[in-house]
């Protein structure tokens, strides 16, 4: 079966569809050969052996040509799985065809209309998951590079600024105080503005971006791309208050009696989960929060030209095996370690990153050791780790989460010597600005409870999305919440419902 | 940016007193609250306590001793000019209560964050006796504040040159014995807070500590700050930095604040350099 009677055979299933599907074979049917001998283009990335050791970008960008090349590969399937498969609902052919046409000007003004950070996006997104994991084309080779090619027309507009910008809607004359800068909340910002409400966005670090500017390492994305999509919002008349810790300076009651009609919380999960076994508080231990927002946001890597220090450990293990791990693992590389290694108590099947982080991790020579946990830190006479203790697992009968649980094996102790430890085992949920607000429902973890539709708050004028209501999650999964609690503010500031 | 508004030396210009205009922070700020000060694009964030707010006049007060680079860099910021960045108020305040006879104990720059503490607890009806101390006695500050922010002050130098030749906490222990003490607030060098809170234990008088570990967001995130009380492990910023003294693992603390040593040492000699330069 060819991957266009795929497409068809999932469209044949209403009677519109099958007529849809007559006239798709008609113009399909040309271009067909033509289209299937176009490989997936491959994105250009520094040799392993070199980026492991700066941190500039991995992938370096494709050339129009390749953009082109790989856009005549997307189908133009009239049901779009691809856009289904996106949180955000970019008009995923759409914009294709215009990359296509050679109009990158059109195809980037395409992506704007649903989503104001392709560049962040196109870098970070686990697109294997979404868009590119329902292309059509998947099912039988390999997938159009939607994430390559929304990075390809985000980069070029960077660099050229040929767009007019998103057209603003007329004052509304209604103020919206967006609390957090982090993906849920410069997408919340980004849509309200465009309907002509005031927004202020207010951020506790003294630079906007959160995750993606204190946990996204450079070499994944440059930091200089997420400043750009803000200053797009601000340009665009998004007001940005940095070093305004909401819940401490000024209360959520507060906000509203300054005149804010609305308010959107996306604080970020933020709280650190270490392992809690003993030794963990040694020099040289960090939560993978301050060793990547040491390295990330206060810049600990061009140190001492930047004051902020950071150790650099040439023997380094890091517990856990998502995204966040990755990144650590990848950084400690950089910083200089000779041997990084992931340890991780699941087997391989259960690691949560995104495939692609791990084949870059394993590229660089980052070592992984499944079923693999961390019983006691050992430290020397200055307080500093020396080595680490461990336990062998084997996988038992599936837990909570319907992964099967890691048993240790007896007898299977062993220490291991390192001189820097990232604990990457997750977040909990910060409560500095949930106790401080009134008529919030919280879950059982602490989460804001909110209305999964709408991401309605239990407290009336007050919305929640992203890592504080999910736990961690994706960057694009807090830019759909955003943009749910977008539209339902709008709605809420137009009708009041 | 953060203007600063008054500057003043102290202690032989080894610690500098630095009025920064933050509405917002003045506004909110109680005893015990601390702020994160970065002076530049390129400089770290630093924890300090402050000393003094000004809600009307909407200015803070931090006092600090010169000890690396970003206090240097700080020191060297002149009246009209500012921070970057100043974010806060951070931590839990100082509960305050009437508990009867109170002592509190300061010593080096920990006095400039014991003031509006001595200050609240004689407010709410406490009979408060202070105990300040310094190296030397050219080395002394607030010695006129905390006077009038207590009923009793007393003076201690290491070497003699002014008040009580020894130790604050040789006469913090003669005033336990004299019993009747519901509570010291002790505020220093950790080796100090640690003996302060040994000597406490054991008069079973409660002791809280006031504790500024290596930070970085303040607000709980980053895990860096965090403290062994009780046999737990805390967050000093969110969960402090005020602690039960008798429950705090200084060892670890004094530890811990060194992990950066050798690095900023090299951040400091080649400032210095520069700025003799």
């Amino acid at each position: 079966m060819d991957a266009e009677n795929v497409m068809n055979l999932g469209l044949a299933r209403t009677g519109r569809a099958a007529m849809q599907r007559e006239e798709s074979m008609v113009d399909k049917q040309a271009t067909k050969t033509k289209k299937e001998k176009i490989p997936r283009q491959p994105m250009p990335e520094q040799p392993p052996e070199a980026r492991a050791r700066n941190f500039e970008e991995v992938p370096t960008g494709q050339s129009a040509e390749a953009a082109m090349l790989e856009a005549a590969r997307c189908l133009q399937c009239k049901k779009s799985t691809c856009v289904d498969g996106c949180p955000v609902e970019v008009d995923i052919p759409g914009f294709i065809l215009r990359i296509k046409e050679g109009d990158f000007t059109g195809a980037i003004t395409r992506i704007w209309e649903k989503n104001a950070l392709p560049a962040v996006c196109g870098r970070v997104c686990p697109q294997e998951l979404q868009c590119e994991g329902s292309c059509i084309l998947g099912k039988k080779g390999d997938p159009v590079a939607i994430g390559n090619l929304e990075r390809f027309v985000a980069d070029y507009e960077r660099k050229h600024r040929n767009a007019a910008l998103p057209k603003k809607a007329a004052s509304t004359g209604k103020r919206v105080a967006v609390v957090g800068s982090g993906p849920s909340g410069l997408t919340v910002a980004g849509d309200l503005i465009l309907k002509g409400h005031e927004v202020t966005i207010y951020e506790a670090f003294h630079k906007p971006g959160g995750v993606l500017v204190y946990g996204i390492p450079e070499f994944r994305l440059p930091k200089e791309i997420v400043f750009s999509e803000v200053d797009g919002l601000t340009g665009q008349g998004a007001k940005l208050k940095c070093n305004a810790v909401i819940g401490r300076a000024v209360t959520v009651d507060e906000l509203f009696e300054e005149g804010y009609d609305a308010v959107f919380l996306g604080v970020g999960a933020g709280l650190p989960r270490f392992l809690n076994v003993p030794g963990e508080n040694l020099i040289g231990i960090f939560s993978a929060n301050e060793y990547l927002t040491r390295s990330n946001l206060m810049k600990a890597y061009e140190f001492p030209k930047y004051d902020t220090p950071i150790i650099r450990g040439k023997n380094v293990i890091t517990l856990g095996a998502g995204n966040v791990a990755m990144d650590s693992a990848r950084t400690a590389l950089r910083l200089g370690a000779d041997k990084s290694r992931i340890v991780y108590r699941r087997s391989r099947q259960e690691v949560p990153a995104r495939a692609a982080e791990v084949h870059h991790a394993e590229e660089e020579g980052v070592e992984f050791h499944y079923l693999t946990a961390p019983t006691r830190f050992i430290g020397d006479e200055k307080g500093r780790v020396v080595a680490m203790e461990g336990l062998k697992m084997e996988l038992g009968e599936p837990d909570d989460s319907g992964r099967r649980r890691p048993v240790p094996i007896e007898g299977s102790e062993f220490t291991i010597d390192c001189d820097l430890v990232i604990i990457a085992v997750g977040a909990l949920a910060n409560p500095l600005l949930t106790r401080a607000t009134e008529g919030l429902a919280l879950n059982r973890w602490g989460y804001i409870v909110t209305d999964e539709k709408t991401g309605k708050t239990t407290r009336p004028g007050v919305w929640a999305g992203g890592d504080i209501v999910t736990g961690s999650a994706t960057v694009i999964l807090a830019m759909g919440a955003g943009r749910k609690a977008a539209d339902s503010i709008h709605e809420y500031l137009s009708w009041g419902w | 940016m953060f203007k600063i508004v008054k500057r003043e030396e102290m202690a032989e210009g080894t610690v500098i007193l630095n009025e920064i205009e933050a509405p917002l922070i003045a506004r909110k700020a109680k005893p015990g609250q601390f702020v994160i000060l970065k002076a530049n694009e390129t400089g770290e964030r630093i924890p300090l306590t402050m000393a003094e707010t000004d809600p009307e006049k909407g200015t803070i007060t931090v006092i600090y001793m010169v000890v690396g680079k970003s206090t240097a860099l700080f020191r060297d910021l002149p009246v009209g000019s500012g921070y970057q960045d100043v974010i806060g108020p951070l931590g839990r305040a100082t509960h305050i209560e009437k508990l009867g006879k109170v002592i509190c104990v300061g010593g080096g720059t920990g006095v400039a964050v014991l003031h509006p503490i001595t200050r609240a607890l004689k407010e709410a009806g406490n009979h408060v006796t202070c105990i300040i101390g310094a190296r030397t006695k050219d080395l002394l500050i607030l010695e006129k504040q905390m006077k009038a922010a207590s009923h009793d002050l007393r003076v201690c130098t290491d070497d003699g040159s002014y008040g009580h030749h020894g130790f604050v906490t040789e006469v913090m222990e003669d005033i336990l014995k004299q019993g009747d003490v519901r509570l010291v607030v002790a505020i220093g060098p950790v080796p100090m807070m640690k003996v302060a809170s040994n000597i406490t234990r054991k008069y079973g008088v409660k002791t809280m500590v006031s504790l500024n570990p290596i930070m970085i967001d303040g607000t709980g995130m980053c895990g860096g700050c965090r403290v062994t009380v009780g046999g737990k492990t805390r967050f000093a910023c969110v969960d402090g930095p005020e602690f039960d003294g008798h429950e705090v693992n200084f060892d670890e603390l004094m530890l811990r604040l060194q992990a950066y040593r050798e690095d900023e040492k090299v951040c400091y000699d080649a400032y210095c350099t520069l700025h003799d330069a």
